[in-house]
């Protein structure tokens, strides 16, 4: 099953590194990671998604939490959460497919970025649902380049992952 | 008023109280040596090359408690210390490392004698800095200290680049740590505790398995109380050794791949698996499934990440283990458990640890001598091989903190260097290196640092000129078929004593062992004692790949 993790992390230098080493060396798979500062500037908030049973995330999470510039650990997958991916496909659109595919982007709410000769570039937001659809609708036009940014996430209401709502040491291993 | 870095750096060891540091000078940490230069408190001890400073460090570390500091140049001289730090960093032995670094206007030019020695050593440190603002320094060293001592210790290794150290700052030691993200949990959950308590009062056939941890968190006492008062045997984990008494009734040795059969199969037979400061490793538990299958497992241990990590807990607690065991101890009493004892001795009386005395010097009669000769009162240092098996299967240990050896990484050429800090660190206790011809030939070039600094340290080699572990390895798994473990050229270990000015005995028979050793052991200064014995003996009881504990070979 595929988790996700919101880790607060010391906004420095080297982190992501330690955070990924610890990943690779430990044989764990990031299916996806995101990272970015918060609105505490030397905070950093990385979303990440691993795939594993329920040992193996218990795993993750505590080596995680060993890292002295982790700060917290939320594993916010059983939790009501509101997640974002963003997507920029670069499309083939001949000027007759066009209408078409623009059409097609309206569904998504996607919007045109950049329009060149033979191709059209759009950038969608969404959940991994909506984004994969998306992809999918496109792929007859013939799909010339594809960029993720990954996913981010937060709680819904007014639960929060953030530092204020209790240490890291929260974990006693039960 | 202003002074560069490196003088505070000085400053910040003196007011940790650092006494010592092992090191080796260079170029990039030229300054950071200008700044020792002037100190009066703290010594600097000159190795023969980096990695006997973090392993003498380390040993130093192992014996006194306190955090080893070594320091080493940038390039060559951070990369030799990775053995020691890795070896440090798989046994939790508190180190501070410091690396002399290109200045920072070079870093990422592959500059001369540059290594990215905090990307290298990432994976085998707590933590570590590259300092990159000489104001921040001496937090960062106050942090370091901190996060290597508290909860579960390691090494922290501090990349200073020379300009960095050459920079004047306004010095200001902080009186508190701030690290958002590190808070060892100490106290154990109480409810966890009270639910401990009673199964220990339910079980019929407990087994307390005891490792390193009792030693880092001096829990040897509450772990004998403990013992005594619920009746349960006790099993040492390699690095739990000499955190109970070695001599006690209850005492059932080392478990696993070369532990005791009897100390295996109580494991193997017990209703309730008592893990104190321990992390199940492969060559304790061996065959997963069929390592104590019987039991209910309680583990306690102050690293939350060992828990669940190897096999199915099912009571869970993390925390410091010594303040466990004392709150644990209060909502005990007295247990007898006659029909279990009765079963352990039985064990025991069955499945002796033996073997056969025919055919030369066996070194395993050298341990048991060595035992008797010093009752405990010693410091044993080894080296990685038979030998240290058989100095954990033979030797006595009575007091914590007398055994330093390197169990985890499994590092040969940890001994000499670990001895020197063992011997630096507790200058009243007779130190002994128990060695092989293998082992010492790794780092030998450390007795110039022993003589230098007059340590009367005791060298043991049970010479069998041979790799003797991995020849062993190679009859069981490879069908006898000897390569690269036997050398074609032994040096003269006499001579070799006589170019360091070392007295040096040689022992072939077990009168020489009777007559020599004790005169060698009680001899004023260092002696190097040679034990010629027989090249394939092999370290028994052993538990082949893929098998249970309770599944030993013998002899």
């Amino acid at each position: 099953m595929k988790h996700t993790l919101a880790v607060l992390v010391e906004n420095r230098p080297g982190v992501l590194v330690r955070v990924a080493g610890l990943f690779s060396r430990r044989g764990f798979n990031i299916e996806s990671l995101t990272v970015g500062r918060t609105e505490n500037h030397d905070i950093s908030r990385m979303t990440i998604e691993v795939d594993g049973d329920d040992r193996l995330i218990e795993q993750v999470t505590k080596q995680l939490h060993k890292l002295i510039d982790v700060i917290k650990i939320s594993d916010i997958t059983r939790e009501e959460y509101v997640d974002r991916d963003l997507v920029m496909i670069k499309v083939n659109a001949e000027p007759g497919q066009r209408v078409e595919i623009l059409q097609m982007a309206a569904i998504f709410r996607a919007r045109v970025v950049d329009l060149g000769r033979k191709t059209m570039t759009l950038e969608c937001t969404g959940n991994e649902g909506k984004i994969n659809a998306f992809e999918e609708s496109l792929r007859p036009y013939g799909i010339r380049e594809l960029v993720r940014t990954g996913k981010v996430a937060m709680l819904r209401g007014s639960r929060f992952a953030g530092v204020s709502s209790g240490g890291k040491n929260d974990n006693n291993g039960e | 008023m202003e002074i560069t870095a490196a003088e505070a750096l000085v400053r910040c060891l003196e007011k940790e109280n650092v006494e010592i540091i092992f090191g080796y000078p260079g170029g990039a940490n030229l300054p950071v040596y200008d700044a020792l230069y002037h100190s009066s408190r703290i010594k600097h001890v000159l190795v023969r090359h980096e990695q006997g400073a973090a392993h003498a460090a380390d040993g130093y570390a192992r014996v006194t408690g306190k955090v080893g500091v070594c320091l080493a140049t940038s390039g060559p001289g951070a990369t030799n210390l990775v053995t020691g730090i890795a070896n440090a960093y798989m046994d939790s032995i508190p180190l501070v490392v410091f690396t002399g670094q290109v200045p920072t206007t070079q870093i990422g030019t592959d500059a001369f004698q540059e290594v990215d020695i905090t990307g290298i050593t990432l994976p085998i440190t707590k933590h570590n800095y590259l300092v990159k603002d000489p104001n921040k320094l001496p937090g960062i060293v106050k942090n370091a200290f901190h996060i290597a001592a508290t909860g579960r210790p390691g090494p922290v290794l501090i990349d200073l680049p020379k300009d960095v150290a050459q920079s004047l700052i306004e010095f200001k030691y902080p009186a508190t740590v701030r690290l958002q993200g590190y808070k060892p949990t100490y106290k154990g959950h109480p409810a966890r505790i009270t639910e401990i308590a009673g199964l220990i009062k339910q079980s019929q056939k407990p087994v307390i398995y005891a490792g390193g941890g009792i030693l880092s968190s001096r829990a040897a006492d509450e772990l004998l109380q403990l013992a005594e008062l619920i009746s349960a045997p006790v099993t040492n984990t390699f690095m739990g050794l000499a955190s109970f008494p070695g001599d006690h009734p209850l005492f059932l040795g080392m478990l696993g791949l070369h532990g005791t059969r009897y100390a295996n199969l109580a494991v193997t037979e017990c209703d309730m698996l008592l893990a104190l400061g321990a992390r199940f490793d492969d060559r304790v538990t061996m065959h997963l499934k069929s390592f104590a299958p019987e039991a209910t497992v309680v583990h306690i241990d102050i690293d939350p990440a060992e828990i669940g990590k190897n096999v199915i807990t099912h009571v869970p607690l993390v925390g410091d283990v010594k303040l466990i065991l004392k709150t644990l101890l209060q909502q005990l009493e007295r247990i007898d458990r006659s029909p279990w004892l009765s079963r352990i001795r039985e064990m025991k009386e069955q499945y002796p640890l033996s073997y056969n005395r025919e055919g030369g010097l066996k070194p395993q009669f050298v341990i048991e001598q060595l035992s008797r000769f010093t009752k405990g009162n010693a410091i044993i240092v080894t080296d990685v091989g038979q030998h240290q098996m058989w100095v954990a299967q033979y030797y006595q240990f009575r007091k914590p903190r007398t055994l330093v050896s390197s169990g985890g990484l499994g590092a040969m050429g940890f001994g000499l260097p670990a001895a020197i800090g063992a011997s630096i660190g507790r200058p009243g206790d007779m130190v002994i290196l128990v060695t092989g011809d293998g082992s010492l030939q790794m780092t030998m070039q450390e007795l110039g640092t022993m003589m230098e600094q007059e340590l009367p340290v005791k060298i043991l080699i049970l010479n069998n000129q041979s790799l003797g572990m991995v020849r062993q390895l190679q009859e069981f798994y490879c069908e006898g078929r000897y390569i690269a473990t036997q050398f074609k050229f032994h040096p003269d270990f006499m001579q070799l004593a006589k170019a360091y000015g070392i007295p040096g005995y040689t022992l072939q028979t077990e009168e020489d062992v009777m007559n020599l050793l004790p005169q060698a052991l009680s001899a004023p200064g260092p002696a190097l004692v040679n034990c010629l014995v027989p090249p394939y003996e092999n370290v028994m009881p052993m538990v082949l790949a893929g098998k249970g504990i309770d599944e030993a070979i013998d002899y």
